[in-house]
């Protein structure tokens, strides 16, 4: 197999136009030294039926949320996909066009991408957004490098609840420009303080909810931040949790970004996935980058354009506000659907289930004898206590529930904490069985 | 000849906030079966949002028709002939796409224990040795999730590199001026500065024009073979042992391996650390612009700074190891894109080594046969044999006034995607224009009659084309007011001043 439609007529018409007797001709600028004289060392190829098999017999071996009663959350969200979703992305004209540098041929992708940039707009409260970001730990990254950028400060704040890998992906990630980065400290309700700010702070960077689950106040995080004249970012991995909280601008963050996997991406493993990032309109010219305008045609109809090219890499070079040139299309374009077909009401209405589902855990696990260490509000997600948590995850993971993340893994202090969320995909039953089973 | 046909019937389609209407409903959702809660109750209310102001309220019957419409206002590799050069738009079999996606994979948590996730770190396993293999080196990473992040990661290695050796002042990176823009933006994140080298007059790099640039700040050369004027780097391994000599390091943007596999080994030739495109070479789908995969390949002198996580195989287990004190660190959330790299897996399972080869060798016959057809017309700016892709110029249409923004658009009246316009920037007017293996002689005859007849009309009728395109949805865009009155999106009528 190799897709190629070639007759051997046709090679021979086309080699005698080029004026080469044989295809091994059309290489010879390849120094003769550098080429390979062994075929490649790899596996006999596949027909279609056997490469199916083979790779469902290695799906097989894992133990996926959809095969398990899973409560992960952390970053990477199980939440139910309407088969709309996956009909409406399969179009071949959406999954096979690429970039819409023509934009008279790409006014789907062009259009769908406005609308996303509104949608991330709408629910965070800020102006401008995009859907240029790789996922949630380099929309982080990227945007402590627009604060860097904004401010020509050095330090750095980052919240003990902002997600331990996004801490690592922005720690890589401003390494090359001298970011100075300070862990802030942590209250005991699980929330962060923020009051004690140095005079030269670029940015102050929290996790909503954070890590640990615990809703935090953002407007307080906001005014410290204004007080030191450096930025607030907020940063969201579960999407969700903006259909019910006060949206970040609303607040005074001056960015807000996040992952946007929760709106109808699959788990897949940690990737592809979309990062979103918005910003107030004062600052869009440090946005990294794709971005969708509207514009007319010659005859004056609507149409819409990529534009503001002027901070990319493809004419700014090294001078580019970043080296993105991605748009995430095919998860923009997930998310673009599953939050039309969710909609106003339903996207609400969908959060206060996951709400009332955590709401409900937390009190079984309470009643089970288990201690909730955090008194701060939270989400669809939470930390509970649980005494000889290794060998008891490893024996309910024998039966195919996994309970959560134990946070021992990433922080050693944490041993005994179990990191647990619920969506929509678990059922009463299910969280009624891991009170059970978690205390057994 | 264009592509012959009618248009279907093409709707208007309003933005998904115009369409909404107040109180429609939209998919019903299932009862949780636990008490309601209310929000203000369990939240403090100053945190709690009462509304999304202005998200849509549509049926699911109104979602379906308005992405289905919009879908049809774009132009794919499945709609017809899209010879983008440098993006290596080939056919992105359905077969991949199911394959990533079945159920145990695509479902699976980043985070799930070690003993739930060995299929698919089985699978990624796989898949880093067949690309070490392609690219001859010795390890890989499939962490990046682009090819510009691998740019990046693969620059910071480098760099820590270096470092690891104590050569701090070793942070000059070279760049030739045929580069994509991603090389000097991502090595310039890395905090590295930039020295561009000129490509000689034949469109490759002569020793002799890299040798006055390298002294012992030299961190590295960034290299693209084939390059972006389609064009085989002849002297790339010599190019590669005057860097080594001064003590710097290969990258190779792997952009082009559409020419090479199977064919010869960048690891033959010098280079240290390189990435691929997925999307390109391997045939998963660009999906509007993304999101692409960019696994990076690297010489074991670079291995122990790999980003974090890395695979490790014990037997037949595997799991994901962090303890690497030498590594960059993280560069993704979780770990890269597994639903694209593992369609990269599914292509070069069941094309096997006579299979890829049998595609580059295909690749560079397109190119080559277009080139030979097109340059009767077009300007050839430089007279090499080329590899996967060919750039000609406007030159002998200029006179006309006829540009090649013009001869783009007008490709769309016939029925094609336009190649890559106005890069690479050492041409002037250029068309880069890359067939892939999958292009037939019928499309690629009709591609070049519709480039002669642009030619023709461009000397007889040059308005045919300057005022094209007329067939596609909408005419030619207004870019200027785009930029100088940025609407970056909706707002309600009643909200705006």
């Amino acid at each position: 197999m190799s897709y190629v439609p070639h007759t051997p007529d046709e090679i021979h018409t086309m080699l005698e136009c080029i004026g080469v007797s044989r295809v091994e001709d059309l290489f010879d600028t390849i120094p003769r030294s550098l080429r390979q004289r062994a075929e490649l060392k790899l596996p006999a190829p596949l027909s279609e039926r056997s490469l199916l098999a083979y790779v469902r017999a290695r799906a097989e071996l894992n133990l996926s949320a959809g095969r398990s009663s899973s409560f992960l959350g952390a970053g990477a969200y199980h939440h139910f996909i309407p088969a709309t979703v996956d009909a409406l992305v399969s179009r071949g004209e959406f999954a096979t066009a690429y970039t819409p540098y023509q934009a008279e041929v790409s006014q789907g992708t062009l259009q769908a991408i406005f609308e996303f940039q509104t949608m991330i707009c709408q629910l965070t409260g800020l102006e401008v957004a995009n859907a240029s970001l790789y996922d949630g730990g380099s929309a982080a990254a990227e945007a402590a490098l627009m604060a860097l950028r904004l401010t020509h400060r050095k330090r750095i704040y980052l919240s003990p609840a902002l997600h331990p890998h996004y801490q690592q992906v922005i720690r890589t990630y401003t390494r090359g420009v001298g970011a100075e980065l300070e862990l802030l400290p942590a209250e005991t309700d699980g929330r962060t303080a923020t009051t004690e700010l140095a005079p030269d702070t670029a940015a102050v960077i929290l996790q909503q909810p954070g890590f640990f689950g615990c809703i935090e106040d953002l407007a307080r995080a906001a005014e410290c931040a204004r007080e030191v004249g450096a930025l607030c970012i907020s940063v969201t991995p579960e999407p969700l949790a903006l259909a019910l909280l006060r949206p970040p601008g609303e607040l005074g963050v001056d960015i807000a970004c996040g992952e946007a996997q929760g709106f109808g991406v699959p788990l897949s493993f940690g990737g592809p996935y979309i990062g979103f990032l918005a910003a107030r309109q004062k600052f869009v010219r440090q946005l990294p980058g794709r971005l969708i305008g509207e514009t007319v045609d010659s005859e004056g109809q609507r149409a819409f354009v990529m534009t503001l090219t002027t901070r990319e890499q493809h004419i700014r070079r090294e001078r580019a506000t970043s080296n993105i040139c991605t748009n995430q299309g095919l998860c923009m374009l997930r998310v673009t659907i599953y939050l039309a077909l969710l909609g106003r009401k339903g996207l609400r209405s969908l959060a206060e289930i996951n709400l009332s589902l955590a709401t409900y855990a937390k009190s079984k696990l309470q009643q089970a004898g288990l201690r909730l260490p955090y008194s701060a509000p939270t989400f669809n997600e939470f930390v509970v206590e649980v005494p000889d948590l290794e060998a008891r995850h490893a024996a309910l993971v024998e039966q195919g529930i996994v309970p959560g993340l134990p946070l021992g893994e990433l922080d050693p202090q944490r041993r005994d904490q179990l990191l647990v969320c619920t969506t929509e995909m678990n059922s009463r039953e299910d969280i009624d069985r891991l009170a059970r089973e978690l205390t057994a | 000849m264009s592509t012959p046909g009618r248009s279907g019937l093409i709707f208007d389609e309003a933005l998904l906030f115009e369409r909404s209407r107040v109180d429609r409903p939209g998919i019903p959702l299932e009862d949780p079966e636990v008490p309601c809660v209310d929000p203000r109750e369990v939240i403090e209310p100053k945190l709690v949002r009462d509304d999304i102001e202005g998200f849509p309220e549509l049926s699911e019957l109104d979602v379906v028709r308005h992405f289905t419409r919009l879908s049809q206002w774009n132009y794919g590799i499945d709609s017809g002939f899209y010879p983008l050069g440098s993006c290596t738009m080939k056919y992105n079999p359905k077969l991949n796409d199911l394959a990533a996606q079945l159920p145990g994979l695509v479902d699976l948590h980043p985070l799930a224990p070690e003993t739930a996730i060995q299929g698919t770190l089985a699978l990624a396993h796989e898949l880093e040795e067949a690309l070490a293999e392609i690219a001859g080196l010795d390890r890989v990473t499939l962490q990046p999730a682009a090819g510009a992040q691998a740019e990046l990661v693969g620059m910071m290695m480098i760099r820590a590199y270096h470092r690891s050796r104590g050569d701090d002042q070793r942070v000059r990176v070279l760049i030739p001026d045929t580069a994509h823009g991603t090389n000097p933006a991502s090595a310039a994140l890395t905090g590295m500065e930039i020295a561009e080298v000129k490509s000689g007059a034949d469109g490759i790099l002569h020793p002799e024009q890299l040798a006055p640039l390298l002294d012992e700040r030299t961190s590295a050369l960034m290299l693209t073979n084939p390059n972006t004027l389609g064009l085989f780097e002849t002297h790339a391994e010599e190019l590669a042992e005057r860097v080594h000599a001064a003590g710097g390091l290969v990258y190779l943007d792997g952009a082009n391996m559409n020419a090479l596999m199977g064919v010869a080994k960048p690891g033959h030739m010098g280079v240290d650390v390189m990435h691929f495109n997925l999307h390109k070479t391997f045939s998963t789908p660009h999906g509007g612009g993304g999101p692409g995969s960019g696994p990076l390949a690297v010489r074991n002198i670079l291995a122990p700074f790999l980003p974090t996580p890395v695979i490790h195989r014990e037997g037949d287990r595997y799991r994901l190891d962090n303890e690497f004190p030498y590594s960059i660190g993280r560069v993704h959330a979780f770990f890269g894109n597994a639903g694209i790299y593992l369609r990269a897996l599914a292509y070069i399972r069941t094309l096997g080594a006579a299979g890829l080869t049998e595609v580059t060798q295909r690749a560079v016959l397109n190119a080559n046969y277009l080139l030979a057809r097109l340059r009767e017309q077009y300007d050839v700016p430089h007279d090499r044999r080329v590899m996967h892709e060919c750039v000609l110029t406007d030159r002998r249409q200029q006179a006309t006034g006829v540009t090649t923004a013009d001869i783009a658009k007008r490709l769309m009246d016939y029925g094609f995607h336009p190649p890559t316009i106005y890069f690479p920037l050492v041409v002037h007017g250029a068309l880069m224009i890359e067939p892939t293996e999958c292009e037939s002689l019928e499309s690629l005859d009709a591609f070049i009659e519709a480039m002669e007849r642009i030619a023709n009309e461009a000397a007889t009728s040059p308005e045919l084309v300057t005022g094209a395109p007329r067939r596609p949805k909408v005419r030619r865009l207004d870019e200027v007011r785009a930029a100088r009155h940025p609407r970056l999106r909706w707002s309600a009528p009643d909200a705006e001043s």
